[in-house]
């Protein structure tokens, strides 16, 4: 008999476009530097782990300080951000608009802080305004696409006048008010998340104290603050109640009131001096710009690109296998109770632990390489997308005869829900790129690590190339996952991704 | 029928047998024998019990069973040979099983070529079940079923999207490789064709249970009458 088999099936296309990736993951993890500098890791992670047995709620001052500073600047932020990135959504057919919110979305929560913390200082105004810019354009890109999604015959059926608002607010705003409300929940989350890691860079949040602790080897103490970290983010379904809402509101603006602390001039010096490249500044023309430039993108912009991608390619590839190999203990299809409850427990601690905390903490336990970083990203990334496969398989029924186990996976589970697996991973892939960018903070040589150096010499024209290169490789790998998306058809079917 | 004629042990049996999905009862008490060897053509119109009481034929012997449902279920994103070749999974260790999903060996590629080839699938063997007809799904679904390699067929409807004379072939090579088989089905003149014995339901009821030699069409049309 002759034997062709050469597929001619939906599930090679995807097949090819794994093996791909693949591929450009392994070739990273063989560029990367995955050195273990750390002489002794096991030594340090059992006192880690005694100190997570043993948390230490009284060794911080000011805890709660810190805390409410904490809920005070996620609160303020995401209400400006949504109430911004709201009245943009109403106008998300225009390209400048799309383009506006990309640009801002793909800054970092702690590139916004570096940069606000020139102008504003150590304040309020600074945390507010860091997590508000970025969520702005994440409202708008959302919210705008609810209600192109939305359906238009509700809007259409009604009689033809210039009324415009009633009309939206008749017949568009409640097919989309339950999942903004819902999304919006969901960002407060991520806020939290994002207001406690602006620490790192000194705003006053549980960060500053987590650092502190982590980086003194105080670990009791540390393990403390990331247990109220957890307790505050686990019972966030409980305590956010939408009448509550202004009252949350209301008391953040009096606990931390975001005041314009600086001067108009340190705003106006900074964005006509410090920002404007140092050649312009001491009269320069184009060429002596040109060399500038191109110094910058040898010296900094190009390693740091290069490094960023390769971290990114092989944090996309952790993440993929990690997600790939835990989804099954969270579904429905696989396992017995137990086994279900552990694997949630697993994935909630990973998903609820800040990837930029994560990689802090191994690069304690490590040293400094890409393998805290590509570790940190894959986990905390890979958690999120098992999450929600797992969540996509309950909406799977197999037939009453289905194989069990590794065949089940394999044959019936694997095939059905791999679209939807690889929609989650090239869509939270912007998302991969843009905080492998932000690690460079804490040493891993990204384009983080540049920007980070140019605000720590005070040669803030750099801190702008190197913040707006980040911005492009964002989009770049944006446009690249929304192109392979486009070609293999993938859709996540209403299952927005976060 | 003499007494002293020795009958095949009971396949299936029900005695006042509650049947239903949860709380909602299908069958209020069942008596149903089914013996190794007889072929049963299940009729009645829609929501009469058909699905129910395969599925609980089923939990019955299960190891015995081949299984075609109604909803196909198969995996439409893999090619006609790996939805095929699911139905002997059981058959094979798992590392064999997954060699197959990769790269199958020629000898996988003969065994399930062999099963498409008598149900017209040659052609198609390699091609992914969403880029077929609902005939050739069909066919590739009773394709599973028969890779399965057991000797009691269970179907829902197996031939319903395929022309008259297609599915009369089909499901004549299919009974003959299976010593017994319930098959639930709405056309009538298959049913005595084919089958050596035709159940009628009704409500959740047997209302009628004979020999196919002594019914006609017009004693399997009082079952559909309102």
């Amino acid at each position: 008999m002759k034997r062709t088999t050469a597929f001619n099936t939906t599930a090679a296309g995807w097949r090819r476009a794994s093996g791909w990736l693949g591929l450009a993951g392994l070739a990273a993890f063989a560029c990367a530097d995955l050195a273990v500098t750390r002489s002794n890791p096991g030594a340090e992670l059992l006192r880690v782990g005694a100190g997570l047995l043993q948390p230490d709620f009284v060794a911080t001052d000011g805890l709660g300080r810190a805390l409410a500073n904490t809920l005070a600047f996620a609160f303020q932020g995401v209400a400006l951000g949504a109430a911004v990135g709201f009245l943009l959504a109403l106008v998300w057919h225009r390209r400048a608009v799309r383009a506006g919110a990309a640009s801002v979305r793909a800054i970092h929560e702690l590139f916004w802080g570096l940069l606000l913390m020139q102008v504003t200082g150590l304040s309020t105004l600074t945390g507010v305004l860091a997590i508000a810019l970025p969520y702005a354009g994440i409202f708008a890109k959302v919210f705008g696409e609810f209600l192109e999604e939305a359906d238009p015959a509700p809007a259409g059926a009604l009689a033809d006048d210039r009324r415009r608002l009633s009309r939206f607010f008749y017949a568009r705003l409640p097919l989309i008010w339950a999942s903004c409300k819902a999304y919006t929940g969901y960002r407060l989350e991520c806020a939290l998340r994002a207001s406690a890691i602006l620490g790192f860079i000194g705003l006053p949040t549980l960060g500053f104290h987590l650092e502190t602790a982590f980086r003194e080897g105080h670990y009791g103490a540390g393990a403390a603050l990331l247990y109220v970290l957890f307790l505050l983010i686990l019972t966030l379904r409980l305590w956010l109640r939408p009448l509550l809402l202004p009252l949350y509101l209301l008391a953040s603006l009096i606990w931390a009131p975001p005041l314009w602390q600086g001067s108009l001039e340190t705003l106006v010096r900074f964005v006509t001096q410090d920002l404007v490249p140092a050649p312009l500044k001491s009269g320069g023309g184009l060429s002596e710009l040109g060399l500038w430039l191109g110094n910058l993108w040898s010296e900094q912009i190009g390693p740091g690109v290069w490094h960023t991608l390769v971290l990114g390619l092989a944090a996309l590839l952790l993440t993929a296998l990690l997600a790939l190999l835990l989804f099954p203990l969270r579904s429905p299809l696989f396992g017995n109770r137990a086994s279900r409850a552990l694997g949630h427990l697993i994935l909630v601690v990973l998903r609820t632990t800040p990837e930029f905390f994560l990689a802090f903490f191994f690069l304690i336990l490590l040293g400094p390489s890409m393998l805290p970083g590509i570790l940190a990203l894959g986990l905390h990334t890979g958690a999120i997308i098992a999450h929600l496969t797992a969540r996509f398989s309950e909406t799977l029924t197999l037939r009453a005869d289905s194989a069990r186990g590794i065949n089940r996976y394999a044959f019936e589970v694997l095939p059905r829900l791999y679209p939807n697996f690889l929609a989650f991973l090239l869509y939270r892939w912007e998302i991969i790129m843009r905080e492998t960018a932000v690690l460079g903070i804490l040493g891993i040589h990204t384009l983080g690590f540049y920007i980070d150096s140019s605000v720590a010499e005070f040669r803030f024209d750099r801190t702008l190339v190197l913040i707006l290169a980040t911005v492009a490789l964002n989009l770049g790998v944006d446009a690249f996952s929304r192109w392979l998306r486009g070609r293999l058809r993938l859709s996540t079917q209403g299952h927005p991704v976060p | 029928m003499s007494a002293c004629q020795s009958k095949p042990a009971p396949l299936f049996h029900f005695q006042g047998a509650r049947l239903g999905h949860g709380r909602e009862t299908v069958f209020a008490a069942l008596d149903l024998t089914i013996r190794r060897g007889e072929t049963v053509a299940l009729l009645g119109p829609s929501g009469s019990g058909k699905s129910t009481l395969l599925a609980a034929l089923r939990r019955q012997q299960e190891p015995l069973c081949a299984w075609c449902p109604q909803e196909q279920a198969l995996v439409p994103m893999l090619s006609v040979f790996h939805n095929i070749y699911m139905g002997g999974l059981h058959r094979f260790g798992t590392w064999r099983n997954l060699r197959a999903l990769v790269r199958p060996t020629p000898s996988q590629c003969d065994s399930v070529a062999r099963v498409a080839e008598a149900l017209g699938l040659s052609e198609k063997l390699y091609t992914s079940v969403d880029r077929l007809s609902g005939g050739q799904a069909q066919r590739t679904a009773l394709g599973r079923a028969l890779f399965t390699e057991r000797p009691v067929l269970l179907a829902d409807e197996p031939v319903s999207n395929l022309d008259e004379h297609q599915g009369m072939a089909l499901l004549g090579d299919t009974l003959e490789r299976h010593d017994s088989a319930v098959v639930a089905m709405h056309d009538r003149a298959l049913a005595l064709a084919c089958f050596q014995r035709v159940i009628g339901l009704r409500h959740g009821e047997p209302v009628l249970d004979a020999p196919s030699s002594t019914l006609t069409l017009a004693d399997l049309d009082t079952l559909y009458r309102p």
